[in-house]
């Protein structure tokens, strides 16, 4: 039918044209279990090819073996929107000699599509696909749900490369990413482990402490002023966040409100709530449970976005744009409601932006749930160790011991000033974290620079220094 | 008040920080069988810290020390009650002496603390045949025991029965435990209900306890706390009533009357004890108002 469908990874990298120094991309929507990032990355390096601009839109614990390519040199330069510790240590401990680029799922379709940050090559997961490169992440044994985060890739890249573990008929039915954007189409045995892509189920936390913030949080949108119909609603799939979401649910059907939409990273708990009538519909730019990849396969209203549509300021619209409610999580939180999603406390690399900073842009109330301590560290601290989201953005920190509202929502404080909600000035929760925990020395840094934040716009947000 | 008493082991700091968050009345900070011997001394010294400089809030502190047939119960004592805790849990008290032990060497350290005698109360916790059956002797045993607490755990392996949910076989011990109680003149705490992952059974368990006279009940899990409280609270019908009661009693006190009847049933000296603890409750939990 037609020269896309080739033998090999080898074989389709030779024929895309990649050489040293180009830049080649991946999305994260096989979490955990990807395992094709790392076999494209063996086949690179043992075709000599070097000096590799990485553009992963996440990496994970599984890509590990990175740091071996880039001792090699095969990779020199990493574009990413989230990295978790296991490479991100290595990375804060200095491995690279360029600092890696974050930005934010909304940044890197921007930067992609303006050209800032070019693709040579993107390398495209995908669950199921044809011949052409019709492909989807609905179908096939490593099926992912949504496939948002891949579609800047397919569709700036200059060759796009799809392998996938599931081929069937041309014309696939129920593609995602049309064959206009592929250009080779690879088989290969699995492109993941299912039991790292999506876990079975999610469950919200059993933890008192997580159940009690929980709660809050959702007296604190009851009394927003923004709980009625047509209300938009994003979580991330932290045990707290699903707990606040499973008490919203009882709320919005006990109070007959009916939602319009719930978005970003869907989890079982959302599709719930859409099966319940507590939304028309689901956004969807990523599946995190079994349930969420049934759902967007089953029902209509489960809907699949792109990166692009789900948070590009580039966009000519957005998703984040149009949310009412974010609940977002932090591993720090300052006196000025800056929130550090990138590093832990010591410094290390342990995580990314993600979707943080855009729908902390784009929501009405952009609320932050975190405990005031995490072992013995204090998490509302003077400054953060790295400002990932800016306090501008944020309008409310819901902690175990009371809720800080961000001086700049005036309204916000009095609603829940009025509603009895335990509100408390940001630095008194500081204050009242410190006495339990004590003041914990910063961590010394060496002044080299790891790591840039790039904020959504492009601007410099802060950087990361070695540790 | 003390609707709900939460157990947390002694020697998990992320649990006793957020000890006054979690809706206990009261907290047990536990150095026994939650503590394995090799952490005994971690343990002493963290919850000794933590009573030294975390505030509790409007939570209750009792600290459950290890049992006197143990080498560590005076080393526990020894470094909890210069926190001034309000209450020590004696685990295993079989025995009055158990008890009288247990005082002396409190009045022993009061003393060489210059601290007010029998500043810090008693609450033993009973938990074999024995002590069953010694419910009484022990309650009334020292100044200090303000209540008595039922261990079912332990009793049911003393008694060669299985712990059940339905609880039948503690069904004697409790009943036991109430009556001695309440003839000492002291309060009497129920064993945890186990499960905690049934969210239904800690209703029917703790409304039992309450139907028997229990002044409240324990948890070993903070998700049992919500529904002890709200079992262990009174209603707003209970609230409505006390207060009727006091308003009758004021009427006809006003009028001389020497002995006072509401809707066709006469109010003699228990219904108004109740009904004074009622109100007492209700203004502790805020539903208080204007008699």
């Amino acid at each position: 039918m037609n020269g896309k469908l080739v033998q090999s990874i080898r074989e389709a990298i030779a024929l895309s044209g990649l050489k040293s120094g180009m830049s080649i991309s991946f999305h994260h929507h096989l979490r955990n279990g990807d395992y094709t990032l790392n076999r494209v990355m063996n086949e690179i390096a043992a075709m000599g090819i070097r000096e590799l601009t990485l553009n992963a839109s996440s990496i994970f614990d599984t890509h590990a073996p990175l740091e071996e390519h880039i001792r090699n040199h095969v990779v020199t330069k990493i574009n990413t929107n989230y990295m978790s510790a296991a490479l991100g240590h290595r990375i804060s401990e200095g491995l690279m000699d360029a600092p890696v680029d974050f930005r934010t799922h909304g940044g890197r379709p921007r930067d992609i599509a303006l050209g800032n940050t070019p693709i040579d090559v993107a390398f495209i997961a995908a669950p199921t696909a044809d011949c052409a490169g019709n492909c989807s992440g609905k179908y096939g044994p490593s099926a992912c749900g949504s496939l948002g985060y891949a579609f800047p890739d397919a569709m700036y890249a200059k060759k796009v490369i799809v392998i996938t573990d599931n081929l069937v008929p041309y014309p696939m039915k129920g593609w995602s990413i049309p064959e206009i954007y592929v250009d080779y189409v690879v088989e290969v045995d699995a492109i993941g482990n299912p039991a790292g892509i999506v876990s079975g189920t999610t469950r919200i936390t059993r933890d008192p402490v997580g159940l009690i913030m929980a709660e809050t949080a959702v007296k604190v949108i009851q009394h927003s002023g923004l709980l009625q119909d047509g209300f938009s609603f994003q979580t991330g799939a932290g045990g707290a966040s699903l707990a606040a979401a499973s008490f919203l649910k009882d709320v919005m059907l006990r109070d007959g409100i009916r939602g319009s939409f719930a978005s970003g990273g869907i989890t079982g708990y959302l599709v719930d709530m859409l099966s319940a009538g507590c939304f028309e519909s689901l956004m969807d730019v990523q599946c995190f449970d079994l349930k969420a990849v049934e759902s967007i396969r089953t029902n209509p209203a489960h809907q699949e976005i792109s990166a692009m549509q789900y948070a590009s300021p580039a966009a000519a619209s957005a998703v984040v744009d149009k949310l009412d409610v974010v609940i977002l999580g932090a591993t720090e939180v300052d006196t000025d409601f800056n929130v550090n999603v990138h590093t832990d406390s010591s410094g290390m690399i342990m995580g990314g932006s993600g979707g943080h900073s855009d729908t902390a842009a784009g929501a009405k109330l952009a609320m932050i749930i975190a405990p005031l301590f995490r072992a013995r560290l204090p998490i509302v601290t003077d400054h953060v160790s790295c400002i990932s989201t800016p306090g501008r953005d944020i309008d409310v920190l819901v902690t175990q011991r009371g809720v800080a509202v961000n001086p700049k929502n005036q309204e916000l404080m009095l609603r829940l000033k009025d509603a009895g909600l335990p509100v408390i000035p940001i630095d008194e929760l500081k204050t009242m974290a410190e006495c339990i925990t004590g003041k914990p020395n910063k961590p010394v840094r060496s002044g080299r620079t790891v790591a840039n934040v790039i904020y959504r716009d492009g601007t410099l947000m802060d950087t990361i220094q070695s540790v | 008040m003390r609707r709900s008493m939460l157990f947390l082991p002694g020697n998990t700091p992320n649990i006793i920080q957020n000890a006054e968050i979690l809706g206990a009345d009261a907290v047990i900070l536990d150095l026994e069988d939650a503590v394995a011997p090799t952490e005994k001394d971690s343990a002493r010294i963290l919850v000794r810290n933590a009573m030294r400089y975390m505030g509790f809030g409007r939570c209750e502190v009792i600290v459950r020390i290890n049992s006197i047939d143990t080498d560590f119960w005076r080393k526990d004592l020894d470094a909890i009650i210069p926190q001034r805790p309000s209450l020590i849990m004696p685990p295993k008290t079989a025995t009055a002496e158990d008890v009288k032990t247990v005082d002396a060497y409190i009045s022993e350290l009061e003393e060489k603390l210059g601290m007010e005698k029998n500043a810090v109360g008693l609450i033993p916790l009973i938990e074999t045949a024995l002590g069953v059956e010694n419910a009484f002797k022990i309650a009334s045993a020292s100044k200090r025991v303000k209540a008595i607490f039922l261990g079912g755990e332990d009793l049911t392996a003393d008694l060669h029965c299985k712990r059940t949910k339905e609880g039948n076989e503690i069904s004697y011990a409790r009943a036991r435990m109430v009556c001695a109680a309440r003839a000492a003149g002291v309060e009497v705490y129920d064993t945890p209900f186990t499960d905690v992952n049934d969210d239904e059974g800690i209703y029917t368990d703790a409304e039992y306890a309450k139907s028997l006279g229990f002044t409240g009940k324990s948890a070993i899990s903070p998700r049992h706390v919500k529904a002890i409280n709200e079992v262990f609270s009174p209603s707003m019908k209970d609230i409505d009533y006390a207060y009727e009661v006091m308003e009758a009693i004021r009427i006809g006190k006003e009028q001389g009357k020497g002995a006072v009847a509401l809707r066709g049933k006469m109010i003699d000296a228990p219904i108004v004890a109740r009904a004074q603890q009622t109100i007492e409750m209700a203004v502790e939990l805020g539903l208080g108002r204007e008699a």
